[in-house]
């Protein structure tokens, strides 16, 4: 498949929409290996194979490309190439092909992610062959009791000593490490009973070894390292999808911007390096990245992702322009404001670490659980010993029967429980149309009782639509003969209302009025109701006017439509108890409008990001657990703050990294987002309720001494083995929501 | 019980086989990235076979 064959934008499957291209340039991202030049590009919307072909074709077309090779997971492109190729055309190639991109810086912190869970798919691996090995031999040791010689069961063991000893000083590390760190500070954490239970295994298996004892628990050891691996590496996964999610803002402020010198001449830099003062070019179509005041040129400012608003704001000189703005019609050479640390994007960036702390001192039910678990198992295994030795046996049998205590009742159970659920869920979801960014954030949504719209680009789709049924086609004919020539937002409805066609001759941009050109002989306006003068408008939503010579005033109107399952995501969500609220930057003529077409009564108009916060604030004051659902540069906030947010596919990185989840085009998921996470935390606690359960009946058989590592060995499988079933239901039972 | 001597080795080389897989497997990065892998195998070549 060629990037020729298709005039498709974007992904072919339609699993994403096709984003906008970015005109920023990319070379100062470049970096020299040798005599090749690298690049990594972090690309929006490829999503499938085509997706793959397409773009890793279209780069490697390009003269002088050595490699080209798109990583699917996490939509970054790593390009290498030798020669006078410049970046700006790769990004171009890609860009062609309907997908956005960023440059991206590949910072250290990504390694140390991508390291961690390297080696913990390594510890996994080795605890696994040794798990496995093992157990063949204390197969034959069990299977063999009674008619097997003392000195091949003592080999055997030693055998097994052999292959553990070197998994545990290799595949223990995490545990070991995590739990000495805890300890230095007289804290506790899991890792401590993890690692003491290893530890007293191991040391006890190798007494009774050289003593030539009956029972050895290097299989227990091992297997308790396997599983209790296989639960840290789904979670190190979950967490570094996440991360490397948020990674979307960082190669946002990583665009870069045109600095004009005093001599006029132009120069690339990276927004970071923007100072106070220096003198900016904003092309049609570049967004800016920091906040600035306009010197010369007269635009149209789709300032949508900024305050919400829907319709592109007229910018002159001397009128200030905020980051996260975009260029519509004609290029703006303006001052910056501020540094690019100070604009409004970092404020914005600022609002989201906020959050992010706020999130991480959520409690996640497994840590709730550990913290119960760790001060019992520890006092039960204490007092076992002591019992016993009090019983009148001896130290050896004492500490024997304590250690087998421990091991069985270390949180097999307890460490898959959560993930095993986290993963399967995300799986679920991720059919439906949702993916989701961290692992608790399952526990969050369904605690939710509350949500929060944005409007535009949320309920709506964010781009109007032209509704005067009234208007003539004649009419229309000509409105759009004028529109053609136009970038703006409502002229490109007018287009896609009347199709293709001739444009009018000598067209002319007034920023923030409108368009006047010659159609069929006739000067012709199309434009605002001021500059057309028609005076006061009646619709709520946006209108032109057309005025030709001196015929009277055609009133075209526009609408932004709602999202076509609006209505019904909203009654399923109200259905599972959640109450609905939109709070949107847009005018309250606007907001009102969708609001009564939805039956909200709650809604606000009008609202700044800060607003947003506060009434974020306000209703969790209030107890209320709050979803927030929005797109734009002004939901982030209030989006990393919320208990719980969403973001669809359509949004900003910015707001798609600060949301928990992120789901295609529609409102539909949403619904399925917050049943199935209500089934996840359902099956998490029924999890950690069995593994309470399945405590209450290992431990006395433990007590009284007859948990051999035979009965060890089938308790902490087969608990296991049940954990993971009841996760795997939530994919059998796929009832649909309410 | 003499023939565990030759067995037990070739069980634990075996296994040891499949583990140096693993390792190479991770260090390679052929678990990088499960989704493209998963779409590349389906994808075919414009040249036509016997060409490189």
């Amino acid at each position: 498949m060629t990037s020729s064959e298709t005039g498709i934008k974007g992904c072919p499957s339609r699993l994403a929409p096709p984003d906008a291209p970015n005109t920023s340039d990319p070379a100062p991202f470049v970096r020299k290996v040798g005599p090749q030049s690298r690049l990594t590009l972090s690309v929006r919307g490829a999503k499938c194979g085509a997706c793959l072909s397409r773009i890793e074709g279209a780069v490697t077309a390009l003269p002088g490309v050595a490699s080209a090779r798109l990583n699917l997971s996490n939509g970054r492109l790593d390009a290498a190439w030798t020669g006078d190729l410049t970046a700006q055309r790769i990004s171009a190639a890609v860009n062609d092909l309907g997908y956005g991109t960023a440059p991206l810086d590949t910072g250290s912190a990504d390694q140390a992610h991508k390291k961690e869970e390297q080696s913990l798919l390594l510890a996994m691996g080795v605890a696994g062959f040794a798990t496995a090995n093992i157990m063949l031999l204390s197969v034959s040791v069990w299977g063999g009791a009674g008619e097997m010689g003392e000195a091949t069961r003592q080999g055997l063991h030693a055998v097994s000593g052999l292959i553990a000893l070197p998994t545990l000083l290799f595949s223990g590390q995490p545990f070991f490490r995590s739990g000495w760190n805890v300890l230095k500070r007289r804290r506790t954490n899991m890792d401590v009973p993890i690692s003491l239970a290893l530890i007293l295994a191991f040391s006890v298996s190798v007494a009774e070894t050289i003593r030539g004892g009956e029972h050895a628990y290097f299989d227990a050891a091992c297997m308790l390292l396997f599983f209790l691996l296989i639960g840290r590496f789904l979670d190190a996964r979950v967490r570094r999808q996440a991360y490397s999610a948020a990674r979307g803002l960082a190669a946002l402020s990583s665009r870069t911007v045109t600095r004009l010198a005093c001599d006029g001449t132009s120069q690339s830099l990276r927004a970071q390096d923007i100072r106070r003062g220096d003198r900016i070019l904003l092309a049609p179509g570049e967004r800016a990245v920091v906040d600035m005041k306009i010197e010369s040129g007269e635009s149209e400012v789709d300032e949508s992702l900024v305050t919400g608003e829907s319709l592109p704001r007229f910018s002159a000189p001397g009128m200030s322009l905020m980051a996260g703005a975009i260029n519509l019609s004609q290029p703006l050479i303006g001052r910056a404001t501020a540094a690019s640390a100070d604009s409004l994007l970092a404020d914005i960036a600022r609002m989201l670490e906020a959050g992010e702390q706020k999130r991480s001192t959520y409690r996640r039910i497994a840590d709730k659980a550990v913290s119960l678990y760790v001060p019992v198992v520890h006092s039960v295994a204490l007092l076992t010993f002591l019992g016993w030795l009090l019983a009148g046996r001896d130290m050896r049998e004492a500490i024997l029967i304590a250690v087998s205590t421990l091991i069985i009742t270390c949180p097999c159970a307890l460490a898959l429980a959560a993930p095993v659920v986290q993963v399967v869920a995300a799986g679920r979801l991720f059919r439906g149309g949702v993916y989701l960014k961290s692992g608790d954030a399952l526990e969050r949504i369904a605690a939710c009782d509350h949500v929060i719209f944005d409007k535009t680009g949320t309920l709506t789709l964010g781009t109007p639509r032209l509704i005067s049924e009234q208007l003539s086609p004649a009419d229309l004919a000509v409105a759009a003969q004028l529109g053609r020539a136009s970038r703006h937002p409502l002229s490109r409805a007018l287009t896609a209302a009347a199709g293709p066609g001739p444009v009018a001759t000598g067209v002319k941009e007034f920023p923030g009025l409108g368009l006047e050109g010659n159609v069929d002989g006739v000067t012709c306006r199309l434009g605002s109701a001021v500059w057309t003068g028609a005076g006061a408008v009646a619709h709520s939503g946006a209108s032109l006017f057309l005025a030709r010579g001196s015929d009277t005033l055609v009133e075209i109107r526009f609408e932004d439509d709602i999202q076509p399952e609006a209505a019904q995501a909203i009654a399923q969500l109200r259905r599972l108890g959640l109450g609905v609220e939109i709070v949107s930057g847009d005018r309250p003529g606007a907001v009102a409008a969708v609001a009564a077409k939805l039956g909200i009564e709650t809604w606000m108009a009008s609202a700044s990001p800060h607003d947003k916060v506060r009434r974020l604030t306000e209703l969790e004051a209030g107890g209320k657990r709050v979803l927030m659902i929005g797109d734009g540069l002004n939901d982030a906030g209030a989006l990393a703050l919320a208990h719980a947010s969403a973001a669809p596919g359509g949004a900003l990185d910015v707001s798609q990294s600060a949301a928990d989840a992120v789901y295609a085009a529609g409102l539909a998921p949403l619904p399925l987002l917050v049943h199935t996470a209500r089934r996840a935390r359902a099956a998490m606690l029924q999890n950690f309720a069995f593994a309470a359960a399945y405590n209450f009946v290992a431990v006395p058989v433990a007590i009284i001494g007859y948990a051999t590592p035979l009965v060890a060995a089938i308790a902490m499988s087969g608990s296991s083995l049940i954990v993971c079933l009841n996760a795997i239901r939530l994919n059998l039972n796929s009832e649909k929501p309410a | 019980m003499s023939g565990l001597v030759f067995l037990i080795p070739i069980a634990l080389l075996m296994g040891l086989t499949g583990l140096a897989a693993f390792i190479w497997a991770v260090r390679s990065g052929q678990f990088d990235d499960p989704d493209g892998a998963a779409h590349r195998i389906l994808i075919s070549p414009d040249t036509p076979l016997g060409e490189p």
